[in-house]
């Protein structure tokens, strides 16, 4: 089993005659991803070696039976391309674009909660999920993951989850889904969501949570895990030593006061019962023991 | 980015906020003409982007020229916590009644807009805030409703603001949500928002921070970029489009996404070293791109070693060792570099950097590994 998606997913790539769309949808597809259709106005009747592109995400749907979709949008564009997916009947619509205007993160957010409260959207500012051996929807890298299990692993970071996949794959551990939430403003789906998925999920036997600073999403992580979560936990938060009150790249990382230090977040999460590590090497093995101790 | 409250103030005047007449001076002469016109008394303030400034004596009144003279003499080239003022304000003296609080900020675990408001403002916002949370008053505005004036107007009354202020107050209240949604601001806040004595409500500061992302959407924001970093090391990057923080340490650090950067630092710290900066070049670390990176970490003095960390994803390795090779060619360091190189096609490009590799430029397997190595060429210790 897995989270979000697995080998019957089928995927629509919005803005797939794009050069990212074109390049990030195919490396996809060549993983064994379902990828059904593109959507691009105007180019309807065309297709991407092979993938067959419509006007709409209704055509497309109505056509292909697609399920999920694949949001890959200039900033300006973007908001209205995940409103179309979730208006077109797609559950689990997944967008990477970088750099989308807080402001229409927080207006896109509060519409699909009001109006498609079935809709989940990952990201934006992603890297996708990846469920290893089954789908892939995103930029991540699919050779550096290893399918199987038991791991699941959720990420605020892109390149920290690739490390992340990394440091487990070459310990044989393997993954059943990893799950880059992104580090904008708004994320549409939170680390919460993500662990409450893993904790349902029978396959998943252990998570590992890669953080970083700002906010307070990784405390309200913690309390959740305290509370709700039965397996283990191995955690790691990157920016020990940044210095407050810069923003680091990612717009969610902005240290405000005391709140939201890796500090605060590392603390809240040991005493919660989460093994936190002090970097990514770390952190994988440590998860190599937990693995070990779950047979 | 961050406005100086002079750009703050104009921004809000483009949203029908009102603020006192001011204009800016750079000068003491120009100081003494601006006061002149505006008619006094008049208010010196610093411009800088640093709170504290009325402690520090950025702001004074002043009731002629004479006064505005020696004020503005005073306050231009005053150090503020390490900022140098080079700018002032020069505003109409308020007969202040009442110092009120208001703000707009978005409220990330509520994924919703906070509106907060206090009939409590003024030097010790922070303190109320502290003490008494209950004396400032804080509403979610969901954006997909928007903020009418009689939501505004129920927040203003529930804050205890005075009765006299309270119209007024939701009318800029109304505005100063446009100011936020509309003019893509991070952070819209008034502090104080006064009552003056003659019954009218308007912003006596202005704190504004805009969203870069949404600078495609406002070519006006062009007019700021000229004013907004004091480090040499970041303006540089920022010409040459690269997501660069200057630190003080002896480690040059460059890595591919901002959490990998981010856990650099970290790992440079655990061995023992610190870190000189933080550099992100994102997804494409090209030639161009990479020796861009190293020019910007060259001209820091403080630098001794410098650690490449990247980890392939879309980047391929293959493509980055290219980058660092042409780099090499373009750039005359003047510090060793230490580089880690993992997943797609790391192996395709460790075998690129083969030949290339002497003690300028050393290989190494993991991010720890790199990290201690690059700490003991820079001479180890913080």
């Amino acid at each position: 089993m897995s989270i979000f998606v697995d080998e019957n997913t089928k995927v629509v790539v919005q803005g797939l005659t794009g050069g990212q769309g074109r390049f990030h949808g195919l490396r996809n597809r060549d993983y064994g991803t379902q990828v059904v259709a593109g959507v691009t106005p105007g180019k309807g009747g065309t297709d991407v070696d092979g993938v067959p592109v419509y006007d709409s995400v209704a055509e497309a749907v109505a056509a292909t039976g697609a399920d999920a979709s694949f949001v890959v949008v200039p900033p300006k564009g973007a908001p209205k391309a995940i409103i179309e997916a979730a208006e077109a009947g797609i559950r689990f619509i997944v967008c990477i674009t970088e750099g989308i205007p807080a402001q229409d993160e927080a207006l896109f957010y509060n519409t699909l909660r009001r109006d498609y409260p079935d809709a989940r959207l990952l990201g934006p500012n992603c890297p996708g999920v990846i469920s290893p051996g089954k789908c892939n929807i995103g930029i991540t890298s699919g050779d550096i993951a290893l399918p199987g299990g038991p791991v699941g692993i959720v990420s605020r970071s892109g390149t920290l989850t690739y490390q992340a996949l990394h440091e487990l794959s070459q310990q044989g551990v393997g993954q059943t889904t990893c799950v880059g939430i992104g580090g904008d403003p708004v994320p549409g789906t939170n680390f919460i969501d993500c662990l409450a998925e893993f904790e349902r999920d029978p396959d998943t036997k252990a998570v590992m949570m890669i953080g970083e600073i700002g906010g307070s999403e990784e405390e309200r992580a913690a309390e959740f895990i305290a509370a709700e979560m039965t397996k283990p936990v191995v955690a790691y938060i990157a920016g020990v030593t940044a210095p407050p009150g810069r923003k680091m790249g990612h717009a969610g990382a902005i240290i405000s006061g005391t709140s939201g230090t890796a500090q605060a977040k590392m603390e809240a999460l040991s005493a919660a019962g989460v093994t936190v590590a002090k970097n990514p090497t770390e952190a994988g093995e440590r998860m190599v023991e937990v693995v070990k101790n779950l047979a | 980015m961050d406005l100086y409250e002079y750009q703050g103030k104009q921004y809000f005047a483009r949203f029908g906020i009102p603020t006192s007449p001011g204009a800016v001076a750079d000068t003491v002469d120009d100081a003494v003409a601006q006061a002149t016109a505006i008619g006094f008394p008049v208010v010196v303030k610093a411009q800088v982007k640093v709170g504290g400034r009325g402690k520090a004596g950025g702001i004074k009144l002043a009731a002629d020229e004479d006064e505005v003279r020696a004020a503005a003499a005073s306050i231009l080239g005053l150090d503020i916590k390490g900022h140098v003022v080079r700018r002032l304000w020069i505003e109409r003296s308020s007969d202040i009644e009442r110092e009120y609080y208001a703000s707009f900020t978005l409220d990330r675990p509520a994924k919703l807009h906070l509106c907060m408001v206090s009939a409590r403002g003024g030097v010790d916002i922070e303190e109320v805030a502290a003490t008494e949370p209950e004396a400032i008053v804080r509403a979610h505005v969901d954006p997909v409703d928007g903020l009418t004036l009689e939501t505004a107007a129920a927040i203003v009354e529930r804050a205890g603001l005075d009765e006299a202020a309270r119209r007024q107050a939701a009318e800029l209240l109304v505005a100063l949500y446009r100011c936020y949604t509309e003019g893509d601001c991070d952070l819209a806040e008034i502090n104080p928002l006064i009552l003056t004595t003659d019954g009218r409500v308007h912003a006596l500061d202005a704190k504004v921070t805009l969203d870069d992302n949404a600078a495609f959407r406002h070519p006006e924001w062009e007019e700021y970029a000229g004013t907004e970093t004091s480090d040499e090391r970041e303006r540089l990057a920022k010409e040459r489009g690269l997501n660069y923080i200057g630190l003080s340490g002896s480690v040059g650090i460059i890595a591919n996404g901002a959490g990998l950067a981010m856990s650099t630092l970290d790992v440079v710290n655990q061995a023992g070293g610190a870190a000189a900066n933080f550099l992100d070049i994102g997804g494409g670390a090209n030639a161009d791109v990479m020796a861009a990176a190293l020019e910007v970490i060259n001209t820091d003095k403080e630098v001794k070693a410098i650690l490449v960390n990247v980890f392939g994803g879309i980047t391929r390795c293959d493509e980055v060792a290219k980058g660092i090779v042409e780099a090499l060619e373009r750039v005359d360091l003047r510090s060793p570099i230490v580089l880690r190189l993992d997943g797609t096609n790391a192996e395709a490009g460790r075998a690129i950097l083969t030949e290339h590799v002497s003690e300028r430029l050393i290989v190494e397997d993991t991010m720890l590994g790199a990290a201690a190595r690059a700490v003991a060429l820079a001479g180890g210790n913080k």
